[in-house]
């Protein structure tokens, strides 16, 4: 009798060792749009999110420890992101990731950073990364990376002498459209028309009108997915023939689903694909559908790609230390053949902003085509 | 001159869509004092009726008759009588709170069981382009226009022209002078609320293959059709749809010519002085009220 309560005893103290030694969970904050205009992003973002932690987990976790997510709603509202990231901060988590949007991205890292938590985040606007934020980081290339390429692309392969300029109007948009001015200034292209519009707006029929008035070469189009949807279908209504060129927003999964027909032609620079010609791009997009049953677009990849940069990362350190975390981000370089979830090589600078290869694509009969690969600088 | 014509012929086929729903508001108003502020939802809903049938492997005609048909028994008889007439008769104003609520409550019901992401949505029109006036005109916005100014004679001549028409209008006016003269006026009004349902899900085949379906659509839709319906005349179909149209126009024009983030302004700054310089509307008639 006495030796089985020994033995029970033995048992019990051996299994709480080894889950001390597991540790607890570490935990993750995804503050993301689940909601409102952004929904696309946001949910393609968290699921994304979700299935890293999964494969991470069945493998056994970061240094023996699980990772654990909550999701929270900004309802693509910069206020309610405000909101719900110092909620989860007040939780203290291991590090904070999203939202996506830009505006959202802007009013929240002060939050971060003074709470001395990492933000991995997947707002593209050029000046996320300028203001000297040590905590924030981006999943993909930023405007200052990717519109130098559009505007080549626009002078060398269209020969376009004006082009005309639709962007929404927030801190996403105006960015984007900021950076692509400058830059067609360099080529003497001529912007002929310049054209805000709303997010959410649902008629583009009054932009088209203007935009066939104007008569440009072509058309660079800096809109969030659906808008971009909606504009191409009126492109197509009114019959305008120029090539539409943009970024990610233009060619994603989600636009050629929801603009179908009016998709084809359409032609961008893209940081992350799931149709790119790698092989752990391709074997990430296949576990994708398998798990949720459609093709993701390239935010599904920014938020796998943030848990691999916090596995990483992590594993560098060799222990699981906040404070040290952005410290050891910046300047890192990943490598895909040591960390295949990282999908590609990967180095951050110390602003936060990425170097990695990147596509040039058109939309062919509703698909994404890699019409040119654009290699990692350093 | 050109950029005109395409910004009319765009402008005209939205606004087609608007009067179709500011007929709604009229019809229900005349009826049974009801002012839906769920009619922008109710241009929303019926979209996704017609994608779930469509999801179950439904053909898109079956959608179509299936997605109106369930949109008469939920916003036409459901709506009668789960909402207006329990709340009626504590008076308009908890009535129109109550539909404020259930704008809320049907947005957040299809975010939750269908998604808060926009989905493609079919068009009844094909896709091409003719040729008017040396100009290439979609397909597509001739289609919109001519089925909803279609529809537009047909209620007209409903309302104008039949027994039934002229039994709504009798119970629009009156409804007590109506019963004593033997206008089965419950059934009337009922009627009226199954036209709106027919309206409006006709609204949403038309409007949602170009604004894509989203649990957010009816919102815009909504406050544009409320604006067209007073800026023509609250009290009148025909007042409803002359506004839907001029707002359409208006709203198209402002865009193109005044500015694009000020064109939501335009139409209330129209609406403003309606109110101000002629209540009833462009084609409305004047109501006097005894307190």
């Amino acid at each position: 009798m006495r030796s089985g309560i020994f033995a029970g005893l033995l048992l019990v103290t051996v299994s709480a060792a080894t889950a001390f030694a597991q540790g607890a969970p570490i935990k993750l904050a995804d503050v993301a749009e689940l909601s409102g205009g952004g929904a696309t992003v946001g949910n393609n973002w968290k699921n994304g999110i979700d299935l890293a932690i999964e494969e991470i987990n069945a493998k056994g976790g970061v240094l023996g420890r699980k990772l654990e997510v909550t999701h929270a709603d900004s309802q693509s509202n910069p206020g309610v992101a405000r909101a719900q990231v110092q909620k989860a901060l007040d939780n203290e988590p291991y590090v904070l990731l999203g939202p996506g949007y830009s505006g959202s991205v802007k009013v929240t890292s002060p939050l971060a950073a003074e709470a001395g938590i990492t933000q991995i985040m997947g707002g593209e606007a050029a000046e996320l990364t300028q203001g000297g934020n040590k905590f924030l980081f981006r999943t993909s290339f930023g405007q200052q990376s990717s519109m130098p390429k559009v505007a080549k692309y626009i002078n060398d392969e269209l020969k376009a002498k004006s082009a005309a300029i639709v962007w929404v109007n927030n801190d996403f948009g105006k960015g984007g459209r900021d950076v692509i001015t400058k830059e067609f200034a360099k080529y003497n292209i001529k912007v002929a028309a310049d054209l805000s519009t709303e997010a959410g707006q649902a008629d583009f029929a009054a932009d088209v009108s203007k935009i066939k008035a104007a008569a440009p070469d072509a058309v660079f189009v800096y809109l969030n997915e659906e808008e971009s949807a909606r504009i191409l279908k009126e492109l197509k209504r009114q019959a305008v023939a120029v090539p539409l060129v943009g970024e990610t927003t233009l060619v994603g999964q989600k636009v050629v689903e929801l603009a179908g027909d009016a998709a084809n032609g359409a032609r961008g620079h893209v940081g992350l694909t799931t149709d790119a010609p790698v092989d752990l791009v391709k074997a990430f997009r296949e576990k994708f559908v398998k798990k949720y049953n459609y093709v993701p677009d390239h935010n599904g990849l920014k938020g796998y790609l943030a848990i691999y940069m916090v596995k990483a990362t992590t594993e560098k350190m060799g222990k699981v230390d906040p404070k040290k975390f952005a410290d050891t981000l910046h300047g890192l370089t990943i490598k895909a053949a040591s960390e295949p979830g990282i999908l590609m090589d990967v180095t951050f600078d110390e602003k936060g902003d990425i170097d990695r290869q990147g596509f040039l694509v058109e939309i062919v009969e509703g698909k994404q085509v890699v019409k040119q690969v654009l290699p990692k600088l350093n | 001159m050109s950029n005109l014509l395409d910004l009319l012929v765009a402008g005209l086929a939205t606004g087609a869509i608007y009067a179709l729903v500011a007929v709604g508001f009229t019809l229900l108003w005349q009826t049974s004092q009801t002012i839906n502020f769920a009619q922008g939802e109710f241009v929303m809903l019926p979209a996704f009726l017609m994608l779930a049938v469509m999801h179950a492997g439904a053909p898109f005609w079956l959608a179509i008759i299936l997605g109106i048909l369930l949109s008469l028994l939920l916003l036409g008889l459901g709506f009668k009588l789960l909402l207006v007439d329990p709340m009626l008769r504590h008076g308009v104003l908890p009535l129109a709170i109550a539909t404020m609520a259930l704008a809320i409550g049907m947005k957040e019901a299809v975010k939750q069981f269908f998604s808060a992401e926009a989905s493609p949505f079919p068009s009844i029109v094909p896709a091409g382009d003719v040729w008017i006036l040396g100009r290439v005109v979609s397909l597509q916005s001739l289609g919109v226009l001519a089925l909803a100014i279609a529809v537009v004679i047909g209620l007209t001549a409903l309302l104008n022209r039949t027994s039934i028409g002229h039994q709504m209008q009798a119970t629009a006016q009156n409804p007590t002078v109506a019963r004593i003269i033997g206008v089965p006026v419950e059934r009337m009004i009922l009627l009226t609320f199954l036209i709106n349902a027919f309206l409006v899900a006709l609204a949403s085949l038309l409007i949602t293959p170009i604004y894509l379906a989203k649990f957010s659509s009816g919102e815009v839709l909504g406050q544009a059709a409320f604006i067209a319906a007073i800026v023509g005349g609250f009290n009148q179909v025909r007042g409803a749809i002359a506004g839907g149209l001029l707002i359409g126009v208006v709203d198209n024009l402002a865009a193109a010519y005044v500015s694009t983030q000020y064109r939501a302004a335009v139409p209330l700054i129209l609406l403003i002085v309606i109110i101000l310089f002629r209540p009833q509307g462009l084609l409305g008639r004047p109501e006097e009220r005894t307190v």
